[in-house]
């Protein structure tokens, strides 16, 4: 008996001992003084442009409030996560902070009082960002106007709500580790991976995530569901580059656009990076696998769906994307071929026909044409009914679009 | 611009001339000022309607200011008022709080600032006819609770705040009667105006 508690008592021992020093390994020594200050302009600017790049801005900006501040919820199946203050202030942001304290939040996610990060701050990804870059992040973010504002508690349920879960969810998906370059790919493939899988950290919607919210296969970025805002991020690989880096830096091509959640990412930051480093990107992306042309089918529509969707057609639809499905080049998009009105689920394509659409507005494309929305206009059945035609009309064969799914995206959260 | 802007007057009416449904408000030729105002407090989140909130989203602000010189710029003639159904006591409470407001409640005249005929004042205050009677319950509502708010200090929401909801549905229904003159001109601006509005920078 005494021997059997006695192993049960090593055997706890052992697995806290674990649980410690797999949240632990890779953190970098506490600093023990203020890392030379290094506010140098090029360095800030440099600064302002990866934080463009990582989008930092976006989850970390309250809606129309000030820059930086935090405070923006981030709907989560666990509960609402709160970004934090990244300006300056002292009481309520980052001035206490060292470049030291910064690096181990981006690459090890913990905060300067050694409190575990909840993951949706995407510190899986930025794990892999240099030490340079690290610092010239934190220069820029020293830089902005410090900004009073208590960050906001989680609003998370039990047991998401606790440092003991977040140490388990560490133990078993986090691997703190910087980017190291595959010496057989070129620079600019490398620049790209780096980018992609680091900073931009695309896997956090390009990847599907298990039911505890970690991503899975992060780096082949073959697709994934957004929970709660419910778009599906497609499968980014295999794609010819130059089409790709043309796309993110215009947001809309011929035949295709991107919109929803991926239409903020270009107006925030796509369109604003380096040619060379869009490039880069899409030279890298083109090398993943691409995704399956499409999964599993669902029951071909009914000819009374059918018969009904295309009166919706060519009543509501017909004047701009036109009686062949081909729309009209620099204005409305084709339909006919549209990769992305043929994928299952077919979330995305209800989202545009309930909630309409624009692409950003760009630099290349300042005044985009819009989709209008119809969730006030069309039921239902009717959205299901246009769809299920549009994705079996000009040689199309996909499943059919219940009503069932419409209603359930219908409620989309809106961070 | 008017193909651009397809994805508004899918709701706002054919070229933004208000919709049939008796609640998307006609935009056409509202000052430019408020319109690009709104469209950025739907974009950022002062005013709540998620579909406006979403469509926007992506939009920079030099879109939205071409979006509000757009359909400001746009004069066409408007359709006559729909009946509203109101009791006469209703429509003269609405009347005296348009024309006169309420002194003891420190509530000005609508038309103190919207212009005498009701038909706007200058490059942002919106003329208050040819509106919806339930959108316009629905502002001074939401006014009224917050869910719609201007730059500080919120002129609208104070008045919304000091009238009861029987009084603003009272001056809903009597404007949403009012028939909109042929060649609705905005008024110039108000040399002074009775409350300090943080819309119009606060100065007046």
């Amino acid at each position: 008996m005494k021997r059997i508690a006695a192993t049960l008592a090593l055997l706890l021992m052992v697995a806290v001992a674990a649980l410690v020093w797999l949240n632990l390994r890779g953190d970098p020594p506490a600093a023990t003084a203020d890392a030379a200050p290094a506010d140098g302009a090029a360095l800030r600017d440099r600064g302002a442009y990866l934080a463009r790049a990582g989008n930092c801005q976006d989850c970390h900006t309250p809606r129309g409030g000030a820059p930086y501040s935090g405070g923006r919820g981030i709907p989560t199946p666990f509960g609402t996560v709160y970004s934090s203050n990244l300006t300056p202030d002292p009481q309520t942001g980052l001035g206490a902070w060292t470049a030291d304290d910064f690096r181990r939040a981006l690459h090890n996610g913990r905060s300067r009082d050694g409190r575990l990060l909840y993951p949706a701050f995407p510190y899986d990804a930025y794990t892999l960002i240099s030490d340079a870059d690290a610092d010239a992040l934190f220069a820029y973010l020293r830089s902005l106007p410090p900004v009073m504002q208590a960050n906001r508690p989680h609003a998370l349920r039990f047991p998401y709500d606790t440092q003991l879960a977040l140490a388990v969810w560490r133990a078993l998906f986090f691997r703190p580790g910087r980017f190291v370059p595959d010496a057989g790919q070129p620079a600019a493939w490398n620049r790209g991976a780096y980018l992609v899988q680091g900073l931009g950290h695309c896997s956090a919607c390009h990847a599907e995530r298990n039911v505890l919210g970690a991503t899975r296969a992060a780096r082949e970025l073959s697709g994934g569901f957004i929970p709660m805002q419910n778009w599906f991020a497609p499968g980014l690989g295999g794609q010819p580059a130059p089409a790709v880096a043309a796309l993110l830096q215009r947001g809309v091509s011929d035949s295709a656009a991107l919109l929803g959640p991926m239409a903020e990412v270009v107006l925030h930051s796509l369109q604003h990076l380096q040619a060379d480093d869009l490039a880069a990107m899409a030279q890298y992306l083109e090398t993943l696998p691409a995704a399956p042309a499409s999964r599993a089918h669902g029951e071909a529509p009914a000819a009374a769906q059918l018969s009904r969707g295309a009166e919706l057609y060519a009543a509501r639809c017909r004047d701009c994307h036109g009686e062949d499905g081909r729309g009209r080049a620099g204005a409305y998009l084709p339909l006919a071929g549209n990769r992305a009105l043929l994928r299952d689920p077919p979330v995305n394509a209800v989202q545009v026909v309930l909630g309409g659409a624009f692409p950003a507005s760009t630099a290349a494309n300042p005044r985009p044409f819009g989709m209008p929305p119809f969730a006030t206009e069309l039921d239902d059945a009717e959205v299901a009914a246009v769809l299920s035609y549009v994705r079996n009309a000009w040689g199309h064969q996909a499943g059919a679009v219940r009503a069932f799914d419409v209603q359930r995206w219908r409620s989309s959260v809106r961070p | 611009m008017a193909q651009r802007m397809l994805a508004c007057t899918g709701c706002h009416g054919p070229q933004g001339r208000a919709a049939s449904d008796g609640y998307h408000p006609r935009i056409a030729g509202k000052p430019a000022g408020y319109l690009h105002r709104q469209l950025r407090a739907f974009r950022d989140g002062q005013r709540r309607y998620a579909l406006m909130g979403t469509l926007l989203a992506p939009l920079d602000d030099a879109y939205l200011r071409d979006i509000a010189a757009h359909f400001a710029a746009l004069d066409l003639p408007h359709a006559a008022p729909a009946p509203v159904r109101a009791d006469a006591a209703t429509l003269r409470r609405g009347e005296q709080l348009a024309r006169r407001g309420d002194p003891a409640l420190g509530v000005p005249a609508c038309s103190d600032c919207h212009g005498g005929a009701f038909v706007g004042a200058g490059d942002d205050l919106p003329g208050l006819l040819g509106l919806p009677v339930d959108y316009l319950n629905a502002q001074l509502g939401a006014w009224r609770s917050g869910t719609r708010q201007a730059d500080a200090p919120d002129c609208m929401a104070q008045i919304a705040r000091r009238l009861a909801p029987q009084d603003l549905n009272a001056v809903s229904h009597w404007l949403a009667a009012q028939p909109v003159p042929a060649m609705p001109r905005p008024a110039a601006p108000a040399a002074a105006l009775p409350l300090r509005c943080g819309s119009l920078g606060g100065s007046r």
